[in-house]
């Protein structure tokens, strides 16, 4: 049963929203991937992933304040739903529970233990 | 100092971008765009920014195509519902007209929709009905070279069809006519409707056997009944193996029980079937029937292969005569091209008509006639409320003035009056299905039919919901769109002066309206003035206090006499007679008569009846010249005859009396020849709309059949029938005495025509209402809108006289075109349908001045409430009120 489902992107996505806490916005999203990760993120997938997240309920958005540089255009806040936070320690503990079952051979194959 | 970044890709994510996403996306774009020029330049910012929004373009991102909206578009239509309920309750008496309006409109419509489903349903019943054909002879009139024909065939035509046609075929059965039967238990007597078949002819209805099978009239004893038939005669025990007597005669035994046949069947009436061996102890001279091509007088029916179609069955067995019948026989029949064809099971109800060898018309004249007349009173109703809509529009036109200075579209201004005709519409539907639930039983029996509710089926309520919406539309598309399209700052100034021609299409409306009402008023006087026409026409005897009872006993032979004698001491008889052809139907035609002056090419046949000598005293016909049978004249028994007026006419006689007739035999040699020694008044024995056939009567005293009773003037019929009854049975215990009025029996003739004339009655009836209801709504919003210039003019000293005049003009000239317009129209469909009669009233003038002063009359009837109601506020009232 799928209770919860998060894609990679989107896990990733979440993370960083809950990284940057109440700072979380499109452009830092975006900024805070590409440097953490070292990988480029395109403006199109980023709200592509966002939109699925709100619409999943995983996020919250709400409308901040505007710059100068943004010409007037409001940014938009993206907050972790309480729903939201449940998805991802479920995602975590099955991750988690997966590497567990790993047999430690996996990892050594040598066999030192 | 800011940079911009490429206009044209802005422009270009601006315009697929979803609308509710746009401003944060385009900030964050533009952000990260500023950040980019500071880092590394322009060129690459702007390359990086058109990559950005061509990556953007994806699903999730882009607008819906439907458009989108930010509102809450159930919340909108909630609200859209209360508002029209509001309205409606508001406007309490306009309402009123309009739900009744429509739905009485709509009942009608209901109605005759399941009255057409009905009539186009029937046979369906039976599940061969594609397959399934009735086999038709017809022939050519060497006079007229015109197709005539029957159903009734020659015994050997099925044989050869089932023998020579096994590829087409897979059953040819026949059968008998339907008639009455009496089946007797050892104590009790029923009268039935029974049909004698050949085998097959069970399976080829495809009928529900509840017991039994499809073989249970293989035995030649055997009897089928219907379920209802069973439980009448045998109540609560098992019918299978009970005995039963058929008209005293032959002692059969139940073998099967089948389920009802439904009413719209053709064979809904029948209660009995029973095996064709039982047709030769009902009936003398069947020997040699299988050999003899001359007697037409069996039915034949047979289902078609599944593979096999009916046109190519049709044209092989089109010349069946020519190819089977002996040729020394067939010599004699060749003149007339003799050939049989299938009638298909769909035609037999609709088209039973038949005009030159085809079939042509008949019942589906009626449908088409009643699904006319139901869309007319569907668009009345429409009309009231187009009309009362528009008018008021004025009183609403401020209302869609602000509406929409506060930004209401058009299209949500149509929603919301269209919301409020279906709101409408659904009320009128709610009290139509109630209306039909409380008329379902009388209109059975007015249009005789036994139509269930189809409130279970689901066809029935996906029908209903595309005809409430088409209702819906066809009544609120025009108010809807006249109201929206009204201009806000027209409107709230208060300068909607519409101009002469607003109220145009209203007026055009009116007229549609009241011609329909008019046409319908007048189809229905033509419809009753035509049964008036033909009740009035002399029917050449006495038909009061007649009684005929059918001798089907075998008991009866050789009792004539005796019951004769014996009715007559009871003294509540003033005379009897037997016969062996009733008054008010044709049994026998008989051909091959040849007389002085006859012109050879004429093909002599006339209406025959043997009737003993008192016939004429008891049934009362009018001598005309001559005398009547006598036994005083001894010639009388061997050598009398009387013919009726459309026989001297036919014959081209001078001075008929004394003339000898002689019947010929087919080849021409004489059997016998009779002296015509009266002449009497034509009786209408048929149709009371044809001319009176050419009927001899010949003297018989064993002329047996039927009985014939004049019951004595003196003596009401309610204390003489207990004394026949009485008296018949003590001579013939065995039988049923089973009598009809002739005046009722006669009367059953106009049955059709009585229904289309009360059916056509009603509607016209409920045309005209609806029509006045409209009009009542219409006079009352003119009689408001003009309160104050009514006003004026009573102070300037207009009197209520005055007042009344102008208002009602208006609408007197409305119906007046409307009849002007209705008297063509109806002059040109009642005419086409009078030619169907050859005996037809003519449609007097008189009649259009009738129904066009009744028209007017109505019209200001309706109106002249509202008028002088309003011409008699006092004017002070009028003209303060604001």
């Amino acid at each position: 049963m799928k209770k919860y489902h998060l894609g990679e992107f989107e896990e990733i996505v979440i993370l960083t929203i809950g990284v940057l806490y109440n700072e979380a916005y499109g452009v830092s999203i975006k900024k805070e991937i590409e440097s953490r990760l070292s990988r480029s993120v395109s403006m199109g997938a980023l709200h592509t992933a966002l939109v699925r997240l709100e619409n999943k309920g995983y996020v919250r958005s709400f409308e901040g304040e505007s710059t100068e540089e943004r010409m007037g255009r409001p940014r938009k806040y993206f907050q972790i739903t309480a729903f939201g936070k449940q998805a991802m320690a479920y995602t975590k503990e099955t991750r988690d529970a997966l590497w567990q079952s790993i047999p430690k051979i996996v990892f050594d194959p040598k066999g030192t233990v | 100092m800011k940079h911009s970044p490429p206009k044209f890709f802005l422009r270009f994510f601006r315009w697929y971008c979803h609308p509710k996403l746009v401003d944060f996306i385009e900030g964050d774009l533009l952000e990260e765009y500023q950040e980019r020029v500071r880092e590394s330049g322009k060129r690459k910012a702007d390359r990086k920014f058109i990559m950005e929004v061509l990556l953007l373009f994806r699903p999730g991102i882009i607008r819906p195509i439907k458009g989108y909206k930010n509102v809450n578009i159930t919340d909108m239509y909630l609200s859209y519902f209360k508002l029209a309920w509001r309205v409606l309750l508001n406007h309490k008496g306009y309402s009123f007209i309009n739900v009744s309006g429509l739905a009485l409109g709509m009942t009608v419509a209901l109605l005759i929709g399941l009255w057409i489903y009905d009539e186009l349903s029937f046979n369906k019943y039976h599940k061969n009905y594609e397959d399934i054909a009735h086999v038709w002879g017809g022939r050519t009139n060497p006079e007229t070279m015109n197709i005539e024909g029957l159903y009734a065939l020659q015994y050997p035509v099925a044989e050869v069809l089932r023998n020579n046609f096994p590829q087409y075929f897979t059953h040819v059965s026949m059968a008998w006519w339907i008639g009455d039967y009496v089946l007797s238990t050892e104590d009790k007597k029923f009268n039935k409707i029974g049909l004698i078949v050949e085998e097959g002819f069970l399976d080829m209805l495809s009928l529900n056997m509840l017991k039994g099978s499809y073989q249970s009239l293989n035995d030649p004893h055997s009897v089928v009944l219907s379920a209802s038939t069973a439980e009448t005669i045998f109540g609560d025990e098992d019918p299978i193996n009970q005995t039963l007597r058929i008209n005293n005669r032959v002692e059969v035994k139940v073998t099967g029980v089948y389920e009802d046949i439904p009413h719209n069947s053709s064979f809904s009436e029948i209660q009995v079937f029973f095996p064709w061996p039982v047709l030769a102890t009902f009936r003398g001279g069947m020997e040699g029937s299988e050999t003899d091509w001359d007697n037409q007088f069996v039915n034949v029916y047979v289902q078609l292969q599944p593979n096999a179609s009916m046109e190519a069955a049709n044209a092989a067995i089109h010349d069946l005569y020519a190819k089977n019948v002996p040729a020394d026989f067939y010599a004699t029949m060749e003149k007339y091209q003799p050939f049989v064809q299938l009638i298909p099971m769909r035609t037999w109800h609709l088209y039973s008509e038949f005009e030159n060898g085809k079939p042509a018309g008949g019942r589906i004249t009626y449908v088409w006639l009643f699904s006319i007349v139901g869309v007319f009173v569907l668009l009345l109703a429409c009309i009231n409320f187009i009309n009362l809509s528009t008018a008021r529009s004025e009183k609403r036109a401020r209302e869609v003035g602000v509406r929409k200075t506060m930004g209401s579209l058009k299209g949500q201004l149509i929603t919301q009056f269209l919301s409020e005709s279906f709101m409408t519409v659904l009320l009128a539907f709610a009290l139509a299905v109630l209306l039909l639930v409380v008329l379902q039983t009388p209109f059975n029996a007015l249009a005789d039919k036994d139509i269930a509710l189809p409130f279970d089926k689901l066809v029935f309520w996906g029908i209903a919901l595309a005809f409430m919406l088409m209702t819906g539309f066809m009544a609120g598309l025009y108010p809807a769109f006249y109201l929206s399209s009204f201009q806000p700052v027209k409107v709230l100034k208060g300068v909607l002066r519409i101009g002469r021609f607003a109220a145009l299409p209203r007026k055009v409306l009116v007229v549609v309206q009241f011609t329909v009402s008019v046409v319908l008023i007048l189809g229905t006087l033509i419809v009753y003035q035509q049964i008036q026409h033909a009740r009035h026409r002399p029917i050449g005897y006495d038909r009061q206090s007649l009684i005929t009872v059918e001798l089907s006993d075998p008991n009866y032979q050789g009792e004539e006499e005796v019951i004769r004698t014996e009715l007559f001491n009871t003294g509540v008889v003033s005379a009897v007679a037997t016969s062996d052809g009733p008054l008010t139907a044709i049994w026998n035609i008989t051909g091959g008569y040849s007389w002085e002056g006859k012109d050879p090419n004429v093909e002599a046949s006339f209406v025959t009846c043997n009737v003993t000598p008192d016939f004429g005293k008891t049934v009362g016909w009018e001598i005309v010249a001559g005398r009547d049978f006598s036994r005083d004249f001894a010639t009388d028994t061997t050598d009398a005859i009387i013919i009726n007026e459309a026989a001297v006419k036919y014959m081209g006689l001078e001075d008929p009396i004394g003339q000898k007739l002689t019947d010929v035999d087919e080849f021409g040699r004489p059997k016998w020849t009779k002296t015509i020694i009266g002449v009497v008044k034509d009786i209408i024995m048929a149709s009371p709309y044809e001319p009176v056939g050419q009927t001899i009567y010949y003297f018989n005293d064993y002329a047996s059949g039927l009985l014939h009773i004049k019951i004595n003037p003196e003596v009401s019929a309610s204390v003489a029938l207990p004394i026949i009854e009485a008296t018949l049975e003590k001579i013939v215990p065995s039988a049923l005495f089973d009598y009809t009025f002739v005046d009722e029996e006669y009367g059953r003739k106009f049955s059709q025509e009585v229904r289309i004339g009360t059916l056509s009655g009603i509607f016209a009836m409920l045309a005209i209402f609806i029509s006045c209801l409209g009009l009542f709504g219409l006079a009352s919003f003119v009689a408001e809108q003009r309160t104050k210039e009514i006003g004026i003019r009573k102070v300037v000293g207009a009197s209520v006289f005055n007042l009344w005049k102008l208002l009602s003009k208006d609408f007197v000239w409305l119906v007046l075109i409307a009849c002007g317009m209705a008297i063509p129209i109806a002059y040109y469909f009642l005419s086409g349908w009078l030619q169907q009669y050859e005996y037809r009233t003519d449609i007097s003038w008189w009649l259009w001045g009738i129904t066009c002063l009744a028209a007017l009359f109505i019209t200001l009837l309706t109106v002249s409430y509202q008028t002088l109601k309003a011409a008699s506020i006092n004017p002070v009232q009028s003209l303060r009120s604001e």
